[in-house]
């Protein structure tokens, strides 16, 4: 037996982990206190989640001043990264779970069932997903994986009234398990013929022996697997049938959380993975990738056209914005560019933006809806709703011109800069793909928009837009309005995003 | 087109031509709420002030000079080198005048019926986008207007039309964006070919055009990305289906600016981007638009022949004389291009007149059927006096303004596309026919029952229509102050193509 006490562990700089500290010992004291006290008072659970996500984010905002200063390095034994890519996603990630915490609030209230677990599980998530986007390492980044995605799959069924929740929790778990499992043998196989799991190892594993053509190939489909369990989280054509109906059945603040939070750190996490890792074959993954933006952004488009299903089509749209994302993934894997980075800042912009973004949307899906049964998500339920309340429904539009791709909006500044980064590494094709596709995406955007303007509506009866939900969704549409006008205040903070981690 | 001349000036004249209209429309919504009562004297004082302004820009431009005045430039995005940057030269001039006029003019003399409060919010929105398209000089901030002029206009259609509004705006709304996708790929393409030349990265067109060289491959891909989104905006045949929808189902007021200054957009992307980027490319692709632009002449007027609806008659006429501009811009003589921007706004004023008229007649009788109208003339002769005029100015009568413009560009077109130029001018009889024809069907004969009681112009439509009729007849006869102010920038735009194309 091994001696245990020879046993050292690496030293860890504990402020530069302190965001995730900080969602740590939230999550512990919801859980904790929340189980042992009497009921908190209204909307306390909520606050304190939202207190947490509010610390993450500014010791995030002082990790970033000090990798501004002193650039980025590794943690943990070069486990953990910590560079701006990872901050920005740590920031949009904690916003998300701020902004989802409070629509769930009024959400839960409603139907006087709130409670802590359901926060205290976005934080664990917000966990995962953060350790996955500042990984450097295919073990740590599987956990990071596995903690995200348990509390989704928990998420996804945390209505226990609702059979549709629960069918959405199992089958989001069953094809959540495939895809953890292609991961991970991803990541055996890449393991067997590098003989490391450290990302910046692989590359240099990579780069400095010639490697006999048997191992190329096993390698090759180590990170085929790695890319296909990602695909499945990513939810990227043809690995994207779950996701409409995971994202119809689950309780809509959880789909507004999976659609911002599981997107970014997926994506995110996807990205640095093939450009820190494998770059040296970004020939070979730079097509795969180039197949799967096309497929995903037509499927993503074409298929929402036919949804009636107001989530459904949210899900389809937000299938086609991971295709979008992919674009600038592809524009990555373009190296001898001298523009290649241009992809990773882009897809950063973009995650970063969109999760604002989608949480807006699906917050007032929520507010307008009232719950997850069907017929409350058609289409139907928006009718006449911008003549019944002008400033729901403006606010609406805004979200859904930006989903659009709309100029003055957030969402053009992302869609902006993928196509940016795409042309300048001369991928013509697949930013003319992305852009008729963008206006197929536009056509189901303007069929909500037409329910909410131009039809009358059943009812003259007015939907109430609790307090916080109010804030969440004001503060999703101020951002997505600000960046649409002065892109510059992102662009600002993102311009060395490229600079990954690297010692 | 020479930056060297441009001149700063002390007010932001043309900054303001594009914020006030904006602010007036969010003044307009907020007070909507509060004070129903003042939108309409909101939107007025706003619109009023707009075309005000656009008179002085009128009165202050320096005529004889080429390049841009009242140059108005501020950083935007510094890491994409994009600039609020404004402009003004002789090409553009006239059509912000047209802007400024004609937007207050709807605004008075058109009653959206219902809903006033959005309607004016998003008529000055509308506004706001148009002016900001006219006067860009950065190809982001072209594009940002270029675009953003969608969305109220698809609400205006979609939410004040009549009974197809839905199908018809939505049809409008997805046509032009996906002219406008395949643009933005060619905007960002041009700047990073454009950035190995210049050295930086910069959207302005002027810097571009005149610093920037591209591959004769290159220039002819971009050219047709920018081409595709133009040419649906103008719309040049087969683009053009959304066009009769979209105007046919519009509200008047929507259909005055559709046709007034909307189209517009394109022929003018044409000019100020299109060919003014890429004069070689537009030389090589000049046969199959000439070629489009004539079907467009003859088949709009065919179409326009045998509408039983009035309004679609006068929109696919539209089809027929934008035809017209589109020939002109790529004959590429000073005479044609010169002819096509007074082509440009004499369009703008007549259609848009024509447009209001049917509008008129559709308020009287709620129908816009030829075979349900008749001997209107005798029930309200200074109504059919004025149609005719307008008519008339729509055919190209001499004296009145559509002829010089028509004229022009039918002389400079026979240089460089004789053959087109000669089935252009059928066109020209085809106009005269299925407008007469209309107005022998309309205003002619015996009024029935029905058509008896039509009601003469009122005061208020009266001085309305009589801006117009001034308008026709001023230009008509004496087109010379429009010319001396358009020329010189058409030479220097003339001068530059030539120039790139030895």
């Amino acid at each position: 037996m091994n001696d245990l006490s020879a046993f050292a562990g690496p030293s860890i700089e504990w402020l530069s982990i302190s965001p995730l500290l900080a969602l740590l010992a939230g999550a512990l004291i919801l859980l904790l206190v929340g189980s042992l006290t009497n009921e908190w008072p209204k909307h306390w659970y909520s606050l304190s989640a939202v207190a947490t996500s509010v610390v993450a984010i500014a010791l995030s905002v002082v990790l970033w001043r000090d990798v501004s200063n002193d650039g980025a390095k590794l943690l943990v034994g070069g486990s953990l990264t910590l560079d701006h890519f990872a901050l920005l996603g740590s920031i949009a990630i904690c916003f998300a779970v701020l902004l989802v915490s409070l629509i769930t609030s009024d959400y839960l209230s409603r139907g006087g069932s709130d409670a802590p677990e359901i926060y205290a599980l976005y934080l664990t998530a917000a966990i995962g997903a953060v350790v996955m986007i500042s990984s450097n390492d295919l073990v740590v980044l599987f956990l990071g994986l596995e903690t995200l995605s348990l509390s989704l799959y928990l998420l996804a069924a945390s209505n226990r009234q609702e059979t549709a929740s629960q069918e959405a929790g199992l089958k989001y778990f069953i094809l959540g398990g495939f895809a953890s499992a292609f991961f991970l043998y991803g990541v055996a196989l890449t393991y067997g013929v590098t003989g490391t799991t450290r990302l910046i190892d692989l590359n240099t594993a990579l780069t400095s022996y010639i490697s006999v053509p048997r191992n190329d190939v096993i390698l090759l489909i180590g990170i085929g697997m790695i890319l296909v369990g990602f695909a499945f989280k990513v939810s990227l054509a043809p690995f994207q049938m779950w996701t409409p109906d995971v994202y119809q059945g689950a309780p809509t603040p959880v789909t507004a959380f999976m659609a911002s939070v599981g997107k970014v750190a997926a994506l995110v996490a996807l990205m640095r993975v093939f450009v820190v890792a494998f770059p040296s074959r970004s020939d070979d993954w730079g097509v795969v990738v180039l197949v799967l933006s096309a497929a995903t952004l037509v499927v993503g488009s074409v298929v929402a056209i036919v949804q009636t299903n107001i989530k459904r089509m949210l899900a389809y749209s937000s299938i086609s914005h991971a295709g979008f994302i992919l674009v600038g993934l592809e524009a990555a894997s373009h190296r001898d560019s001298v523009n290649a980075g241009d992809g990773l800042v882009a897809v950063g912009v973009y995650v970063a933006l969109y999760a604002a973004l989608v949480v807006g949307t699906f917050g007032v899906v929520t507010v307008v809806a009232r719950n997850s049964s069907s017929e409350a998500n058609s289409l139907d339920a928006f009718k006449g709703l911008a003549k019944n309340q002008p400033i729901l429904g403006l606010v609406m539009t805004v979200f859904l011109l930006a989903q659009a791709g709309m100029p003055l909006t957030s969402g053009f500044v992302a869609k902006f800069g993928v196509i940016q980064s795409a042309v300048a590494v001369g991928s013509y094709q697949l930013a003319v793909i992305a852009m008729v596709c963008a206006v197929i995406a536009a056509f189901v955007y303007l069929r909500i928009m037409v329910s909410m303007w131009l039809s009358d509506s059943a009812t003259t009866e007015k939907v109430s837009v609790p307090m916080l939900s109010r804030v969440a969704i004001g503060l999703a549409v101020a951002f997505t309005l600000l960046i649409g006008f002065l892109p510059s205040l992102i662009l600002d903070l993102t311009s060395n995003l490229a600079e990954l981690a690297t010692k | 087109m020479i930056a060297a001349s441009s001149q700063v000036s002390s007010f932001p004249i043309l900054s303001a031509l594009v914020v006030l209209p904006l602010l007036g429309s969010i003044i307009v919504a907020l007070l909507g709420k509060s004070r129903p009562e003042w939108v309409k004297l909101g939107a007025l004082i706003s619109s009023v002030t707009t075309g005000a302004l656009s008179l002085w820009l009128l009165a202050a431009f320096k005529s004889g000079e080429a390049g841009f005045q009242f140059v108005s430039q501020h950083l935007w995005i510094s890491q994409w080198g994009i600039s609020w940057h404004l402009g003004v030269d002789g090409i553009s001039l006239f059509l912000v005048v047209l802007t400024g006029i004609l937007f207050p003019l709807v605004i008075v003399g058109i009653d959206p019926h219902h809903n006033e409060t959005s309607y004016f919010a998003w008529m000055l929105l509308l506004q706001a986008g148009v002016m900001g398209s006219f006067l860009a000089l950065d190809l982001f901030l072209f594009f940002v207007m270029f675009e953003i002029v969608l969305v109220p206009m698809y609400f205006l259609i979609g939410g004040w039309g009549y009974d197809q509004r839905v199908y018809a705006a939505t049809k409008f709304f997805l046509y032009t964006m996906a002219g406008s996708a395949f643009m933005l790929v060619g905007i960002i393409a041009t700047v990073a070919l454009a950035q190995r030349d210049l050295g930086v990265i910069t959207f302005d067109v002027v810097k571009i055009a005149e610093g920037a060289s591209f591959s004769t491959n290159a220039a002819r891909w971009l050219f047709i990305s920018f081409a595709i989104a133009f040419a649906v905006k103008v719309p040049l045949f087969p683009f053009h289906t959304w066009l009769p929808d979209a105007h046919t189902q519009a509200p008047t007021g929507g259909s005055v600016i559709l046709a007034g200054v909307l189209l517009k957009m394109g022929t003018y992307g044409f000019l100020r981007f299109g060919v003014y980027l890429f004069p070689q490319a537009a030389i090589w692709a000049r046969p199959v638009l000439f070629t489009l632009a004539v079907i467009g002449i003859i088949y709009g007027a065919i179409a326009a022949t045998m509408q039983r609806d009035l309004k679609r008659l006068v929109a696919y006429s539209s089809v027929a004389h934008l035809g017209f501009i589109v020939l002109g811009t790529f004959a590429l003589s000073s005479q044609a291009v010169t002819g096509a921007v007074i082509q440009m706004v004499n369009h703008g004023v007549s259609t848009g007149a024509l447009f209001l008229l049917v509008g008129m007649i559709y308020e009287r009788r709620h129908t816009r059927e030829i075979a349900e109208l008749r001997g209107i003339q005798h029930v309200a002769p200074i109504f059919a006096g004025v149609f005719t005029v307008v008519m008339l100015s729509s055919v190209g009568l001499p004296g009145l303004n559509g002829f010089v413009g028509e004229f022009l560009i039918l002389i400079g077109s026979f240089e460089s596309a004789r053959w087109w130029t000669i089935v252009a001018t059928v066109g020209v009889v085809l106009a005269a026919l299925y407008l007469l024809w209309a107005y022998q069907r309309v205003f002619h004969g015996e009024p029935d029952e029905a058509n008896s009681s039509f009601k003469e112009l009122n005061a208020k439509e009266g001085l309305l229509m009589a801006v117009f009729v001034a308008i026709i007849l001023f230009t008509g006869i004496y087109p010379k102050p429009m010319l001396e102010r358009i020329e010189p920038s058409v030479n220097s735009f003339i001068e530059h193509v030539e120039g790139r194309t030895k």
